[in-house]
């Protein structure tokens, strides 16, 4: 709890620092902020805490994910002074809003009542609204923002009166009530199972799963790049966890017709957004219909949601890091340019070891090659699935895996092989050393699994 | 209030508020005017919070009406972001029609 006021108020901070003209500590002092906001947040790690009249609640899983997101937050708050460069009076706009966005990402993992979990998510969507057509005179930006915010707007009405029904139904927002309710009688009205239905399809609009999924290709390319980081990682990180923690606290057992409606989203996910990565020049639009698919495997933790917890956290870690590594060079690499094009990345292997062998290992991790937690991120997934007796999904995941490497080495091919168009430019600190370090901790995720994996316990 | 609700039934206030709702649905959808589906996006919220108040009587307990406040303002802050995305469209446009913005395909 004192996590999310932390970070809460060090927003609010950062625009006051504004005021004070002291534009160029807001970055130090956001990124130490959030470094002892993550000192906070693990303190309370193990212990079970309930405040506000069960308002939050903070167990192993939401302290898991609070800490995941804030890493998140540090690299993306430290590639923004780069990414504005030119608008120095933005920055402390744009380092507020990524704080607000985290509060409202750690509001969705840390809630115990259904008006807190809304907050949380709108908290979170509002900011990305601002983010994405945060570049008012271009008209790409613009139309990323009113898609982005016409689809939001729609998804958060229906969430909204799916939560209503499930009101309606059990006369009360609190996670535990509606849970000892349910297992106390069994014959709830039948609109307490259509709020259900109502806020899964919100949320699937949220983590842009397939038949939901059409606003994120555009939104993705049409955004500032960060935002499109943002979007990418933290965001569907996010909304995936509060999915899972959503429907675990409100549901004791899955039902099985819950679990085919799943399987079939999921399925759907893989393959459309695999094949359609396929058929993309634009590097953004691809790594969104590769998120598209990402979101599709990640929904596979439902088939057995008391152990998988854990594998849910690991997959997301380790997609994310390599999505943040990735991003970093994308950046480097497409400033200044027109478009995020493939050809963009021609010769880059030669111009830019470094950078390209960054892209390289974030991509294979993404692609699910060993030695990268993307590895073992897919195979406990996999395993898992198998195990509870789900085999046809598995074979579908893995045939998508192989898939997903045709893509992924289409951008490789291109920096090791072709000419290169532009000429060399010096790599600015910032993007190096972030893209650096989410590798690093990505490879570290790899060699050391079960540390990230037993990090959630009931 | 309790006799009111007694005498209507609340089936025909979640029959009110779903088609509410619906109308909202399908502004969304069909109108090409950005202001117009700002004001169905609108109407969606608005027939949640008429469905949160009935249930809140319903059930004989506030919190569905805090939960209206809630809701409300967030809407508000909702809005006021998609106003300003709005004119940011209108300076380069000069017009708010949404089938202008269609240059993002592939």
């Amino acid at each position: 709890m004192y996590t999310l006021v932390a970070i809460a108020g060090l927003g609010i901070l950062c625009l006051i620092a504004e005021i004070f003209n002291l534009r160029k500590a807001i970055v130090p002092i956001t990124i130490l902020g959030l470094l002892g906001s993550l000192v906070l947040n693990v303190a309370d790690y193990g212990k079970t805490l309930s405040y506000f009249n069960n308002m939050i609640i903070t167990d192993t899983f939401s302290v898991a994910f609070t800490s995941l997101f804030i890493i998140l937050a540090i690299f993306l708050i430290a590639l923004t002074p780069v990414v504005h460069k030119e608008h120095k009076a933005k920055i402390s706009d744009f380092v507020a809003i990524k704080l607000f966005l985290l509060t409202g990402a750690i509001a969705m993992v840390t809630f115990g009542n259904l008006a807190m979990f809304f907050l949380g998510i709108e908290i979170l969507s509002i900011s990305l609204y601002v983010l994405a057509a945060s570049e008012p005179k271009n008209l790409k930006s613009n139309e990323a923002g009113m898609k982005y915010f016409l689809m939001g707007a729609f998804a958060s009405g229906i969430i909204l009166f799916g939560i209503a029904l499930i009101y309606g139904a059990i006369g009360s927002f609190d996670t535990g009530v509606i849970y000892g309710a349910l297992l106390e009688n069994n014959n709830v009205p039948g609109w307490f199972f259509i709020g259900i239905v109502m806020l899964t399809i919100g949320l699937l609009f949220k983590i842009a799963a397939v038949p939901f999924h059409f606003w994120a290709p555009d939104v993705y390319e049409g955004s500032p790049t960060l935002t499109t980081a943002t979007m990418s990682t933290l965001t569907k990180v996010a909304a995936m966890a509060s999915f899972f923690k959503l429907m675990t606290t409100l549901n004791r057992t899955v039902p099985g017709s819950y679990i085919t409606i799943i399987s079939i989203v999921a399925i759907l996910s893989m393959t459309v957004g695999n094949i359609m990565a396929l058929r993309q020049n634009s590097v953004k639009r691809m790594l969104a219909y590769s998120g598209i698919s990402h979101a599709g495997f990640m929904l596979m933790v439902f088939f057995s949601p008391t152990f998988t917890a854990g594998t849910l956290f690991y997959y997301a870690a380790a997609y994310t890091l390599a999505g943040i590594a990735s991003f970093a060079v994308v950046l480097f690499v497409c400033t200044n340019k027109e478009n995020e094009d493939v050809y963009n990345f021609n010769g880059l292997g030669k111009t830019n070891p470094l950078m390209a062998g960054i892209l390289t290992c974030s991509l294979l991790s993404m692609a699910g090659i060993p030695i990268f937690s993307g590895f073992f991120a897919k195979f406990f997934l996999f395993h898992q699935v198998f195990s509870s007796g789900h085999v046809a999904i598995v074979i579908v995941a893995i045939i998508n895996s192989i898939i997903s490497l045709g893509y992924y080495f289409k951008l490789i091919i291109a920096m090791y092989t072709k000419e290169s168009t532009a000429e060399k430019q010096t790599v600015p600190f910032t993007y190096g050393a972030v893209a650096l370090i989410a590798l690093v901790l990505n490879i570290a995720m790899g060699l050391y699994p079960s540390f990230a994996l037993e990090l959630i316990f009931r | 209030m309790e006799n009111i609700l007694q005498q209507i039934g609340i089936e025909n206030y979640i029959y009110l508020s779903t088609l509410l709702f619906c109308i909202g649905i399908f502004g969304v959808l069909y109108r090409r005017n950005a202001i117009v589906m700002f004001m169905s996006v609108e109407i969606m919220l608005n027939a949640v919070n008429l469905l949160l108040v009935a249930f809140s009587t319903y059930h004989q307990d506030a919190s569905g009406q805090v939960f209206v406040f809630f809701s409300m303002a967030v809407a508000a802050a909702e809005v006021a972001v998609g106003l300003a995305i709005l004119v940011a469209v209108y300076r380069n446009l000069n017009n708010i029609d949404i089938d202008n913005l269609k240059n993002l395909k592939g």
